[in-house]
């Protein structure tokens, strides 16, 4: 199982499912960690904790420990082009 | 469901709430609309700040209230609570709304329509501003304003609010969704979800709890272990808590994950709105801001800039800082001298130049410090640095339980835990943010730095190491400097695990994008946070001087102190020359040498006269009385005073000291003659009173004490409460006193 903490940088990935249902989960929700999303992995801070990821077209820094419950399928590198439909999304989530 | 227009006529003012994301210029466009005229204060009983805008739209009042940047209605902190309770019209102070202005970031609607979607919820009249417009269309974004404007029956408006472009068409859509009925909101979870609302409504009912509105009854529901469930239990009945789980559980057995389940309607509500409307382009045009980040958060570069901007912010607060402190300390000298010249002494003259103007000026020479710092950090949180010196730093101060959104307020405590404390407020989560407040004073600030030069300068030998490049002085200069840092690590930590304990918070940030900082903005910052510390640290700060004044003043006699002083005056000016006057060959020459041997007597005479009185009065009497507190830690009654008196100021003790051997008021680090006296001071059996443990005990003392009545009051004012600067004094007393008499003890026999 791939988790969003294990991409390289410029990696992508389609989100899954994120794990667990306390507030941490929640909120990671609310700013639009879906599944059927995709990510990026933009990079690691100095001391390699926290993560700098894009979804929904927003930078976001979040901790090791939280990217661990956002399960994902990997897609690519920045250089190729996301995936255009949600139905290719699919696809590559079954062809995993 | 829906509120009727509460003020459509009548002479009551509009009340207008502006919420918003975080980053998306909300308060750019706040102050674009209300100007200067914006009054802050704390809602009751929180610590939120709250803000209100005066505005005249034709002939009707608007009140503006700037809500906290937030990225959901789900009331978990504080700030949510206040956002949920003004929208609903409960927060009494308030009272009822009219209109939302809810502002998005036009370039990633998607995101920002998951907040508007909870608003709509409310069925507060909305209207829906576009900020950023010219950044959108440069990323090459093509909106079709009136297509969306109509799929969510929301007026539309859209804004370059930096350049107040666009804001005077705000009005005109906020009077038209006033006069206008508020549509029914879309209904997005499945029926099984408000069937149970709908249940839950009549066990409340049922339990005299008739008034709780329905977009509640959703939260309590929706928020598991939330703010809203909590009170719920609280003020209505206990059983509620058991009503909810039975309900969740219902929903879950019914294949609904609650949490889920609101993002998801909600993203794909946002998402229905926006196909169509919203032209992209393909691919994202590449930004100068992940390029810049590439460098700015690099492994290597990215910390090395890092440390450097922070070295440059601090060395300017110093450098810079010092002319304008010094001009505030000349017109305080000025204003003494002027007053001094009027009055003649008594009571009057001292409670004037020592007490008010002694006070007030000791408070106002921290202004062009905490100007200066707040321009710095408004600065960097406007071009949007800030979001990435706590990103690079989180993983530091998650060691001691905090995150990287507490470094920056620790950081400026270095400097002076007054703004330190002020700038918590980026730190949204309460437990975090209470903590940073808590050990903030701990830091080393500048107004320790008169302490340690002195007492350094006096007892601690220069000894050279490695051919004369670290210096032992400098040694102990900067020991005494990072004592408060290392014993705020596992303070922190001890906080957080005991007195804040909880799950930890996601630590989820938004890293903007790079902009130039607004002009605008970043000046009405410095002016808003040097007045608020201005007018509410000061008034109090001048109450608690004015009190150790009073303590040191009476009840002795001062008949004889001043006559002394009349006399000398009267002495001095008759002499003709000014201090020191140039000579034939070009040196200058001490005049003071040719002053009638008169004065130089009753100058010694006047001096120990002030001896006297202060030993005799109030703040004398508690030295004496402490002194057996004192002892242990190697201190006579003298520097208990001294320590005494600079309860509401670290830096009083040097005036204190000076005071109390003999000097009168006038000394400072430099002066050479306290030095001396220092060393010169022994006990009653003529043993020297001051060795290197009794220095660095006092100097440990001064480190871990909270001796700043404006911090503890700035402290009260951010927590709004009593308790919290009640437990630092505590706390931060008894480490210091268990500090100095550990070193003292331990260095004694060594």
């Amino acid at each position: 199982m791939l988790t969003l903490d294990q991409l390289n940088n410029g990696q992508r990935g389609i989100i899954t499912e994120l794990t667990g249902d306390d507030p941490v989960t929640a909120r990671l929700f609310e700013m639009g960690l879906l599944a059927g999303e995709p990510v990026e992995m933009i990079g690691a801070a100095p001391f390699r904790d926290p993560l700098a990821i894009r979804v929904r077209g927003t930078r976001l820094a979040i901790r090791r420990r939280d990217a661990r419950r956002i399960v994902i399928v990997a897609t690519g590198t920045a250089s190729a082009p996301l995936p255009a439909s949600r139905a290719d999304l699919a696809v590559s989530a079954a062809a995993q | 469901m829906t509120t009727a227009p509460a003020a459509a006529t009548g002479t009551r003012p509009l009340k207008v709430a502006v919420i918003g994301n975080p980053n998306t210029g909300k308060s750019t466009l706040f102050n674009a609309l209300a100007g200067l005229h914006a009054h802050v204060g704390n809602y009751p009983g929180v610590t939120v700040e709250k803000k209100i805008g005066h505005l005249q739209w034709g002939d009707r009042r608007v009140e503006l209230i700037d809500l906290p940047g937030t990225y959901s209605l789900c009331p978990r902190s504080y700030d949510e609570v206040v956002a949920v309770n003004v929208l609903l019209g409960r927060q009494s102070d308030v009272g009822p709304l009219d209109a939302v202005i809810c502002i998005a970031d036009a370039s990633n609607l998607e995101r920002h329509l998951f907040l508007l979607g909870q608003i709509l919820d409310i069925g507060v009249p909305t209207v829906l501003v576009l900020n950023m417009w010219d950044t959108a269309r440069a990323h090459g974004l093509a909106i079709d304003v009136d297509e969306l404007s109509r799929r969510i029956k929301v007026p539309v408006v859209t804004t370059e609010a930096h350049r107040r472009k666009g804001i005077d068409g705000i009005q005109g859509a906020v009077e038209q969704v006033i006069a206008t009925t508020v549509p029914q909101p879309p209904r997005l979870f499945p029926q099984a979800f408000y069937d149970e609302c709908a249940a839950l409504e009549q066990q409340l009912a049922q339990h005299g709890a008739r008034d709780i509105p329905w977009f509640l009854r959703e939260r309590m529901l929706l928020d598991e272990v939330g703010v809203i469930e909590r009170q719920a239990v609280e003020e209505v009945d206990p059983q509620v808590a058991f009503w909810l789980a039975g309900a969740r559980r219902r929903l879950t057995e019914a294949g609904i994950r609650l949490p889920l389940m609101e993002a998801e309607a909600r993203y794909r509500w946002a998402r229905e709105q926006l196909h169509g409307v919203v032209e992209a382009p393909a691919e994202p045009v590449a930004s100068w801001t992940d390029r810049l980040d590439r460098l700015l958060t690099h492994r290597a570069c990215g910390l090395l800039i890092f440390a450097g901007l922070m070295f440059v912010v601090f060395q300017a607060i110093y450098t810079w800082a010092g002319p304008l402190m010094d001009l505030c300390e000349a017109g305080q000298e000025l204003l003494s001298g002027t007053v001094a010249s009027v009055v003649p002494p008594g009571p009057l003259r001292s409670l004037l130049v020592d007490g008010v103007i002694a006070g007030v000026g000791g408070v106002l020479v921290f202004l062009p410090q905490i100007m200066l710092l707040f321009l710095f950090i408004a600065l960097l949180e406007d071009c949007g640095y800030m979001a990435r010196g706590a990103y690079m730093m989180d993983r530091v101060m998650a060691t001691f339980g905090l995150s990287g959104k507490s470094f920056l307020p620790l950081m400026s405590s270095f400097a002076c835990a007054i703004p330190g404390i002020m700038a918590t407020r980026v730190i949204e989560n309460y437990r975090d943010r209470m903590v940073t407040i808590l050990v903030a004073p701990l830091m080393s600030c500048s107004a320790r730095l008169p302490v340690y030069l002195l007492l350094i300068a006096a007892f601690i030998p220069a000894t050279g190491y490695i051919g004369g490049w670290v210096s032992l002085q400098g040694l102990v200069l900067f020991a005494m400097s990072s004592i408060g840092l290392l014993v705020a690590i596992p303070v922190a930590w001890l906080l957080k695990r005991y007195m804040f304990p909880g799950a930890p918070a996601a630590f989820v940030m938004e890293l903007p994008e790079y902009k130039v900082p607004s002009f605008r903005l970043v000046t009405y910052r410095v002016y808003e946070r040097g007045l608020a510390f201005v007018s509410r640290a000061g008034t109090l700060i001048f109450a608690t001087t004015l009190l150790v004044w009073a303590a040191g003043y009476f009840p002795g006699d001062h008949t004889r102190h001043h006559e002394l002083e009349a006399r000398i005056e009267q002495l001095e000016a008759a002499l003709p020359a000014p201090a020191t006057s140039e000579t034939d060959e070009g040196g200058t020459v001490d005049v003071e040498a040719h002053e009638p041997p008169e004065l130089a007597q009753l100058r010694e005479e006047l001096n120990l006269e002030s001896a006297t009185l202060i030993r005799e009065s109030f703040l004398g009497k508690a030295g004496h009385f402490i002194e057996p507190v004192v002892k242990p830690l190697g201190w006579d009654w003298r520097i208990g005073v001294g320590a005494l008196a600079s309860f509401p100021a670290r830096e009083v003790i040097i005036s204190t000291l000076g005071t109390i051997y003999s000097l009168g008021g006038d000394v400072d680090e430099e002066s050479t003659s306290l030095r001396d006296t220092l060393k010169r001071a022994t006990w009653p059996d003529g043993r020297p009173i001051y060795s290197i443990p009794v220095a660095l005990s006092l100097m440990v003392f001064f480190a871990l004490c909270a001796q700043c009545a404006a911090t503890l009051m700035v402290m009260r004012r951010e927590t709004n409460s009593w308790r919290w600067p009640l437990f630092s004094f505590t706390y931060m007393t008894a480490l210091a006193y268990i500090g100095a008499l550990l070193t003292y003890q331990i260095g004694s026999r060594l």
